[in-house]
């Protein structure tokens, strides 16, 4: 599609209006079994070899809920500080469209199983913007529809289309917040922000790896304007399926831009669904939204209701890991970090790695040193996340203690680092293999310094006369003589040594 | 309590994907009209002290085990599909059908 949208500069739009956001998360929950049957989770499978009469739609099956999906969706609710509804009923919503074959999804309606509650997100700066949780409700996620005879599988264009259920029927706990009000020009940041720390906490609970790119974690993005000094909220659009922490600020800023350009013209919003485009960052028109009541959501007389009892609420509540902010705000203390650094370490997925390489026996500092420095490099250049490389934290650990040994020093763990990457085993081995060891041995050092001195008469002179700066050019050649598996330190002070200087 | 207007049953048959004529309208919008007197009646009755009942058997918490269980072979999950191809269920063009 080409058709062009009006924009006003972000600038100008906040000058004139106050944006309010409302963002709906879906998680797909990691349980082995669907929501309501039996059928395999598992990813990749063949089409159509994880579906049952349940999830098919059959007449006659029964749905029957599944324990670790509602143990799930109360460990979210309980982490988002909500409270947990005492009873709740399923809710049929009923709708015509081939990716559900049952013409309705199984959802939560008026009687979310969480409700009530918050999540403290902190933005780039350090500061914490608190964002009110509305609910957290279950349902299930719908089938895969792959188009024919469009161009590259749109649904524009299309001949016919081709469903896959291996999906219909996997656990979603919808996660919706109350209406985001004030965060003015930070509004996209306070987006995107919210959603990584989401992501954050619901991988700390365990309950699903959360990973965007594969649809495990997908967002909505309700945006309207309203002129500044007015309370009544503007007309909405919501923005489906963003599906990365980028996409998600550009969304919203894309249609703070767009709605400004409509309202400052005259004109008046629709309220509508609008696609995202993540090559252009634009979203264009969808369908015009279905008002809430032609769902006719009703209890679904299928399933009993779910009636969690105090007890196994607050057995949940005891067994919750940290969650992702108290742990990030206890680490950057004990690692006496800024908020810039931990910042940094997040963004570079370098947390866990960097606990890891601790667990096993690292300082922090040379921990976060290696998955910050040689390694960030390398994931960089290879377009994988750190924890996709093929080292582990527990080899990281290895090399630094080594280092803190003696037995390598920077410039060797480097070349070990890049050895075990490189698939030439651990980091003993690639020590061995390519001979990387600190030459330690003052005979074989004390003979490369008297070599240096006497092949750099010039330079040794300047030394004597105290220019010690001037070592540097010595140490550089005995450096090179031992291929760089010399202690530079050592070195420096031995060639003081035989020079009679002293370092001032 | 107005009952069921003739354009709310035009809405509820075209959400349903019912094709009604005009005759039909008429008729199935007395029929609802007296369904609904009925229930109104009901709630009349039930204040809020009276739960509201969604299954006839008292239960709550009926749930499985997170246990996998067989699944229909794809030749069983397609055998009522009027249409497939590449293992999937085949349906007519998406969009655009209204």
């Amino acid at each position: 599609m080409t058709t062009t949208t009006d924009l006003v500069s972000y600038e100008d739009a906040l000058a004139s209006y106050d944006p309010v956001m409302g963002l709906e998360v879906h998680v797909e929950l990691g349980t082995k079994t669907k929501m309501f049957c039996g059928c395999s989770t598992a990813l990749g499978a063949d089409p159509n070899t994880q579906t049952c009469p349940v999830c098919l739609g059959m007449p006659g099956a029964l749905p029957v809920v599944n324990a670790t999906g509602v143990e799930s969706a109360i460990r979210i609710g309980l982490a988002l500080n909500c409270e947990i509804a005492e009873w709740c009923r399923f809710a049929r919503k009923n709708y015509f469209y081939p990716d559900m074959p049952k013409n309705f999804q199984t959802s939560q309606y008026d009687e979310p199983i969480a409700f009530d509650g918050y999540l403290d997100v902190q933005l780039e700066d350090g500061e914490t913007f608190r964002v009110q949780i509305e609910r957290a409700h279950m349902e299930e996620d719908t089938g895969k529809s792959l188009h024919v005879g469009g161009a590259t599988g749109r649904i524009h264009g299309a001949s016919h289309s081709l469903l896959d259920y291996n999906r219909a029927g996997i656990p979603l706990i919808e996660i919706v917040t109350k209406p985001i009000e004030g965060a003015g020009e930070r509004a996209p940041e306070v987006a995107r922000a919210y959603v990584r720390e989401l992501r954050e906490l619901i991988r700390a609970l365990g309950v699903s790896e959360a990973r965007m790119e594969m649809g495990q974690m997908r967002c909505d993005v309700n945006l309207s304007l309203r002129p500044h000094g007015t309370e009544k909220f503007g007309t909405r659009s919501e923005t489906k399926n963003v599906n990365s922490l980028r996409s998600v600020e550009r969304a919203a800023r894309f249609e703070i831009q767009r709605h400004a350009a409509v309202l400052s013209s005259g004109g008046t919003i629709v309220q509508e669904t609008r696609h995202f485009h993540e090559d252009t960052g634009s979203t264009t028109s969808g369908r015009v939204k279905e008002e809430a009541e032609d769902y006719r959501y009703f209890p679904e007389p299928d399933l009993v209701p779910v009636a969690p009892s105090r007890e196994w609420v607050e057995e949940i509540r005891s067994a919750l890991p940290e969650l992702p902010l108290v742990r990030r705000n206890r680490l950057r203390e004990e690692w006496g970090i800024s908020g810039n650094d931990m910042q940094s370490i997040l963004n570079a997925g370098a947390l866990d790695p960097i606990v890891a390489t601790i667990d096993a026996g690292a300082d922090a500092a040379s921990a976060r040193k290696w998955w910050m420095g040689e390694l960030a490099r390398s994931a960089n250049e290879s377009g994988k996340a750190l924890d996709e490389l093929a080292i582990t934290p527990v080899q990281v650990a290895r090399v630094a203690e080594l280092v803190t040994k003696g037995e390598l020093n920077d410039k060797l763990a480097r070349q070990v680092i890049l050895g075990v990457l490189a698939g030439e085993g651990t980091p003993d081995e690639v020590v061995d293999k390519r001979g990387l060891k600190v030459v330690s041995d003052e005979g074989a050092l004390t003979a490369a310094v008297d070599e240096a001195i006497a092949g750099n008469p010039g330079v040794a002179d300047k030394i004597r006369g105290g220019k010690v700066a001037a070592a540097g050019a010595l140490v550089g050649a005995v450096m090179k003589a031992t291929r760089g598996q010399a202690d530079a330190a050592r070195v420096k002070e031995l060639i003081l040594e035989k020079l009679g200087v002293t370092e001032g | 309590m107005p009952g069921i207007t003739r354009e709310e049953v035009a809405h509820l048959a075209r959400l349903a994907r019912l094709e009604l004529k005009p005759e039909e309208l008429e008729h199935f919008a007395g029929q609802l009209d007296d369904i609904i007197g009925a229930v109104a009646r009901v709630s009349e009755v039930a204040d809020q002290d009276v739960p509201p009942t969604s299954h006839p058997l008292p239960l709550t918490n009926v749930m499985r085990p997170d246990e996998v269980r067989p699944s229909l072979t794809p030749e069983q999950a397609l055998s009522g599909a009027p249409a497939q191809e590449q293992q999937r269920f085949k349906v007519p063009q998406i969009l655009g059908e209204e």
